[in-house]
């Protein structure tokens, strides 16, 4: 193991590693805290100038409570789910299928289509964004939630694609000639030989794609305009130009914004991480 | 394979080309009608003025003639070169945080996850909460600096200053992302190898760099390009923390692009387009390197 563990090294360096392992953490995390702090402080603090000392009451629920009520927050918080559920399952069902046929048959232009997903992942958006703007206004889905969640599911097919591809490569060949040998018709194999085993790479998927589209600020704006349609991201500035300079509102609006991520990763950790280190790194 | 005989179907017989057919073919079409085809109607846009209503004129190269005398793309291509060599940084800054915390103390699981998070949160409640950190009044980093002595600084708002501090933002997810690749790898790497080293000597530095980082190899190359896609795709905490201001100097080629094509601006989509021309041109060198050496990495595995 490198480096030493420090179970093997001297007492004053194994005491010097745990107490600054704390205070890395609250060093690196010290931004986040800092809102989390003003998020349950009275706006009376604010106004006399007590940033940083105890707050004079914890307004917790009062503050995360406005939130909720007096904004149209869960509305975004709601578009954000009816977009981002959608495309997780288009993109991952997607995917199941091309990385299938991209992971076991032998054909021309196999390597070719594998290589155009997975150049078409890295390109930047803007490349895409007057096309893609206009088909959609073309089509009548601009500022609608569909518009949004079929460019998505497009998209994230490219990165879903070189992950199924790669996963369904790692599984043992031999199981499928022998479900042909036994005369088991192709689409049988996938349902019932291939896609069993393809769990683990589902469940990384789905929750890294999850995270992708919740956070996607891009097209949300690009795509969407009201908060009929917009997602979470998109309507966290129109939230924060109703609250303007109430930074204990903006605060918990933009923590409340950033919960379902996180407790998603917090939940699927082993999963997630997984998916990010693209079956790469083992 | 099953030889084929008389009575079987004409679907049978070919059921090895029709089958990986129709799997690719819906995944296939949304990808070329929604990502393929948008990258050459871009650059077919890009010769034209067009408001994305009314009537397009075509103008040939005129878009790119323009940008040449624009001050405002000199300015983005610049920050782009900025954001591209800091962005970078976020490389080590992970192997560093990595090999802190690759050990096996009580609570260490929790450590690395609660490093980790900052990628999880969004580009948008990032750029959040460092525009508030760096709040002249208001803000952590003023409050502290004022400990030491040392005067306000306006980071967002000084025009030499802004984009450093959008970067320092960007820097933040990053590490976090470069951080688990590398503890990913630090798990893969052969134990027997170390104590190999240990026995010739090597200790520290050149453990690191003669034993460890070849067998991180494969994470630095992830790490990489991450990175660099990441930096040239920079636009969220830009449009969050500063809105391409104070007087520009934040601006890089994505967000321009955007405000040429879409804002009150006007909508000058050819311009626009010519633009994101531009930054998929360099985006592809890195690109074209990418796929060429994962494509190097398939030819040796099917050997």
């Amino acid at each position: 193991m490198f480096p030493t563990p420090i179970q093997k090294r001297s007492r004053p360096v194994q005491i010097t590693y745990q107490t600054f392992l704390p205070l890395a953490l609250i060093l690196w995390l010290l931004p986040l805290l800092a809102v989390m702090l003003f998020s349950i402080r009275p706006l009376s603090d604010f106004t006399n100038g007590n940033y940083w000392g105890v707050p004079s009451s914890f307004e917790m629920f009062h503050n995360y409570g406005r939130v909720f009520f007096e904004s149209d927050m869960p509305r975004y918080l709601m578009n954000s789910v009816f977009i981002t559920v959608p495309t997780v399952i288009g993109a991952v069902a997607l995917s199941c299928m091309t990385g299938f046929a991209l992971g076991i048959y032998r054909f021309r232009g196999n390597l070719l289509i594998f290589f155009m997903f997975i150049a078409g992942n890295f390109v930047p958006f803007q490349i895409l964004m007057v096309p893609v703007r206009d088909l959609t206004v073309s089509t009548g889905l601009y500022d609608t939630k569909t518009g949004l969640i079929l460019f998505h599911i497009a998209f994230q097919t490219g990165f879903c694609t070189l992950f199924m591809r790669n996963f369904i490569r790692a599984l043992p060949y031999e199981l499928i000639e022998a479900a042909r040998v036994e005369g088991v018709a192709e689409w049988r194999i996938f349902w019932f030989v291939v896609l069993p085993l393809m769990r683990p790479a589902i469940a990384a998927l789905s929750v890294l794609v999850f995270t992708f589209i919740w956070n996607d600020y891009f097209w949300a704006i690009v795509l969407t305009q009201g908060s009929g349609a917009q997602p979470v991201t998109a309507g966290i500035t129109s939230f924060n130009s109703q609250f303007v300079a109430q930074y204990h509102l903006m605060s918990a609006g933009s923590i409340v914004a950033a919960i379902p991520p996180v407790a998603m990763f917090f939940a699927m950790q082993r999963h997630f991480i997984a998916g990010l280190t693209l079956g790469a790194v083992k | 394979m099953t030889p084929a005989t008389p009575d079987q179907t004409w679907v049978q017989r070919n059921r090895m080309t029709i089958t990986p057919i129709l799997f690719l073919l819906p995944g296939l079409l949304f990808f070329i009608v929604y990502v393929i085809s948008p990258i050459f109607q871009s650059f077919s846009i890009s010769l034209y003025e067009w408001d994305g209503l009314g009537q397009a004129d075509y103008i040939g190269l005129d878009n790119y003639r323009e940008l040449m005398t624009d001050r405002s793309f000199e300015v983005s291509l610049w920050n782009n070169v900025k954001w591209l060599v800091l962005y970078l940084l976020a490389i080590p800054a992970g192997l560093f945080i990595a090999l802190f915390l690759n050990q096996t103390v009580p609570g260490i699981r929790l450590y690395k996850s609660l490093f980790f998070f900052p990628f999880v949160l969004s580009q948008v409640v990032v750029g959040l909460v460092f525009s508030w950190f760096y709040l002249p009044r208001e803000g952590l980093l003023n409050a502290v600096l004022g400990l030491f002595g040392a005067g306000p600084v306006n980071v967002l708002g000084d025009p030499g200053l802004a984009t450093y501090g959008i970067i320092a933002a960007g820097l933040w997810p990053q590490t976090a992302y470069c951080m688990i690749l590398y503890l990913t790898g630090l798990n893969a790497v052969n134990p027997e190898q170390i104590e190999a080293g240990r026995l010739d000597g090597a200790k520290g530095w050149r453990m690191l760099w003669h034993v460890v980082l070849p067998q991180l190899k494969p994470a630095t190359f992830i790490a990489f390009v991450v990175t660099i896609i990441g930096a040239l795709r920079s636009f969220d905490l830009i449009s969050i923390m500063t809105n391409g201001g104070p007087f520009g100097s934040t601006r890089v080629l994505s967000f321009l692009m955007f405000e040429k094509a879409l804002s009150e601006y006007g909508f000058r989509m050819g311009y626009g387009s010519a633009i994101a021309v531009v930054l998929f041109l360099i985006m592809l060198i890195f690109i074209g390197y990418f796929l060429w050496q994962m494509w190097h990495d398939e030819r040796v595995a099917r050997r």
